[in-house]
């Protein structure tokens, strides 16, 4: 939508070579038209796309709608918003998120910056290091959800056949309900460590030598070193890394869909697949729509909280 | 923190006095520290082997018990079955192929809004900068399963519904976001000098933009084009909830729709996803100097 214009003035020199602003000004656009005319585009893609289904859903949330049943909706006001608060089963799920983005993220970090400080430590092979660790990073979660699903698998899973051969029993990797949670952020674990380790790497890299030379001339211990340079220089990298990674762990959905569609049971709903249960299963879409919202609130204050640091670090 | 227990163990025999024990006990401790690396690589790399070891085994080897790891019998039955079903192609390539045209549609779609856009924040003052940026980011936070809902009555509106245009419109307004991000970081790296010298010699802002900034982008255009490539080619959620046929399908709900039925073939299941997921990393590869910068959405730059 831009190009035509620098084809078709093909004269600049006549409209600004003596004085370049005056005669000028009225002929070619404005700073502030150009800025307006490049960035509303894009803006109005995102009101369409996402501000417009975000303000729907929020009238929908007032509503009894069904999108099956179809027929008028009719106004509730707040009934969702009780109803769901109140609800034990949102409760319980709520838990279960809980449990998993706290479990998945912990696990992410602490195993991410182990990883990242042993590859940091190491002078060659670091690039190759690097780039075989990110592989699980960049597949798709599908992909990622049903593979795991069949090397999980409780009859010819490979896990099972390896803890086999080690003389452990077998275990019904998704089919009980407390090893299904664990499987579930085991997996997720899985493919994100390298997102950490990635992050947690540039922070490492970029610590300055000096400090550390600076330390080991006062015969500092390696402990000493990594609690009071390290960790400090890399910790407010870390915190956004770890800040991101809780937001995308919260509003999960394919993981769960893939690897155990939620079962057994209950055990691995979480409260976006709840969410899709009430919505699309259940057909209740002002409640899912309600929920929807409760859960954008959430996101929205860890976003809050994830750009107040990504604005500290990068005032620094 | 396995890594300051690994270290007090094995820097405390040999830290203390002499030189040459101190020496030996780094080289002890450099050792642990490889195979400990060593270790979790072939951990973290295994699942993937494994996957791509089963996309070329026999049916018989898939399911045998205790696997087989090495002893199995080469077969590319499967790659075949990806793509040729009987007369014909198969579904799944339909789905490839969908994944394709959608994938790379949404991208030219949000590199052409994205990149003008990052172009006036980086280099005008904007009412509400700080702002509007924000907002854009958290356009990019919304959980999948909520925006589904009221996106899936907006398209059965107005016939979007089960259309490769719906999921353009969605990707690229996923994508926007983020090459916006992206690309603020590359546009800052350019001297605005550049522009103000070539409006000095008589170009008007937007010939300076179009001849002396844009060319200096390019590099930062593909590598941003590459990740929302690869974002909408993995995404699932809005895939599967505003697609069913299997001509508009593209290949994440398609590879995931192979679990559905009693048995599972996991041959064919390995070979869809090697096949899906090689693009992937080939083209991580090439942006592996961007990744940072990448997978924070274009918030974290280094």
């Amino acid at each position: 939508m831009s190009d035509p214009v620098p084809l078709t003035t093909d004269h600049p020199g006549q409209v600004a070579s003596a004085t370049p602003p005056a005669p000028g000004r009225s002929r070619r656009l404005s700073d502030r038209t150009l800025a307006v005319a490049f960035i509303s585009p894009a803006l109005l893609l995102l009101l369409a796309m996402s501000v417009f289904p975000l303000l729907w859903a929020l009238y929908l949330s007032f509503t009894d709608y069904s999108a099956t049943r179809g027929g008028p909706a009719h106004f509730v006001w707040f009934e969702n918003y009780t109803a769901i608060l109140a609800s034990a089963q949102v409760h319980l799920r709520a838990l279960t998120t809980l449990i998993y983005v706290v479990g998945a993220v912990v696990l992410q970090t602490v195993l991410g910056f182990a990883i990242a400080y042993l590859i940091s430590r190491r002078t060659r092979g670091r690039g190759v290091l690097t780039t075989l660790f990110l592989v699980p990073m960049m597949l798709s979660p599908v992909v990622v959800g049903l593979f795991w699903r069949f090397m999980l698998d409780a009859q010819f899973g490979v896990i099972n056949s390896m803890l086999g051969s080690l003389g452990l029993g077998q275990v019904e990797w998704l089919t009980r309900q407390r090893t299904a949670l664990i499987s579930l952020i085991v997996v997720d674990t899985w493919q994100w460590t390298p997102f950490i380790m990635l992050i947690a790497l540039a922070g490492l890299t970029a610590v300055p030598k000096y400090l550390y030379e600076a330390a080991s001339i006062d015969r500092a211990s390696e402990w000493f070193k990594f609690r009071t340079i390290t960790l400090p220089l890399v910790w407010p990298l870390l915190l956004i890394a770890v800040l991101f990674r809780a937001i995308e762990a919260f509003r999960l959905f394919d993981l769960v869909y893939i690897l155990t569609n939620g079962g057994p049971g209950v055990s691995t709903e979480t409260l976006s697949f709840h969410v899709y249960k009430v919505g699309f299963l259940g057909f209740n879409t002002g409640t899912a729509s309600a929920y929807g919202i409760l859960m954008v609130l959430v996101v929205i204050v860890l976003t809050q909280l994830y750009l107040r640091y990504l604005n500290k670090l990068k005032e620094d | 923190m396995a890594v300051s227990v690994d270290e007090a163990v094995s820097t405390g025999p040999g830290r203390d006095h002499t030189p040459p024990a101190r020496r030996s006990g780094g080289r002890g401790r450099s050792v642990l520290e490889v195979a400990l690396l060593a270790v979790l690589a072939v951990v973290m790399l295994f699942p993937a082997l494994w996957m791509i070891e089963t996309s070329i085994k026999e049916n018989r080897d898939v399911y045998a018990i205790p696997a087989k790891f090495f002893d199995f019998t080469v077969t590319l039955e499967h790659f075949k079955d990806v793509f040729v079903a009987s007369g014909g192609r198969s579904a799944l390539s339909v789905s490839f192929l969908n994944s394709v045209v959608v994938a790379g549609v949404s991208t030219a779609l949000a590199t052409v809004l994205g990149v003008p856009a990052a172009w006036a924040y980086s280099r005008f003052s904007v009412k509400a900068k700080k702002d509007q940026l924000f907002f854009i980011l958290s356009t990019r936070f919304m959980p999948p399963v909520v925006v589904v809902i009221p996106i899936f009555l907006m398209y059965r509106q107005v016939g979007l519904i089960d259309s490769k245009l719906g999921l353009i419109l969605i990707y690229a307004a996923f994508n926007v976001p983020f090459t916006i991000w992206m690309m603020k970081g590359f546009v800052d790296e350019v001297p605005a000098e550049y522009e103000d010298a070539a409006m000095l010699d008589g170009y008007t802002r937007l010939q300076a933009f179009w001849r002396y900034t844009l060319p200096l982008l390019l590099p930062g255009i593909a590598a941003t084009a590459v990740f929302a490539l690869i974002f909408s080619w993995n995404e699932f959620v809005f895939a599967i909830f505003l697609t069913s046929s299997d001509t508009v399908r593209t290949a994440p709900p398609a590879i995931a729709g192979l679990i559905g039925g009693t048995t599972v073939d996991w041959g064919l299941v390995a070979a869809a996803s090697v096949v899906f997921a090689l693009p992937v990393l080939v083209f991580a590869y090439l942006v592996r100097k961007h990744l940072v910068a990448g997978v924070t959405l274009g918030a974290v730059r280094r």
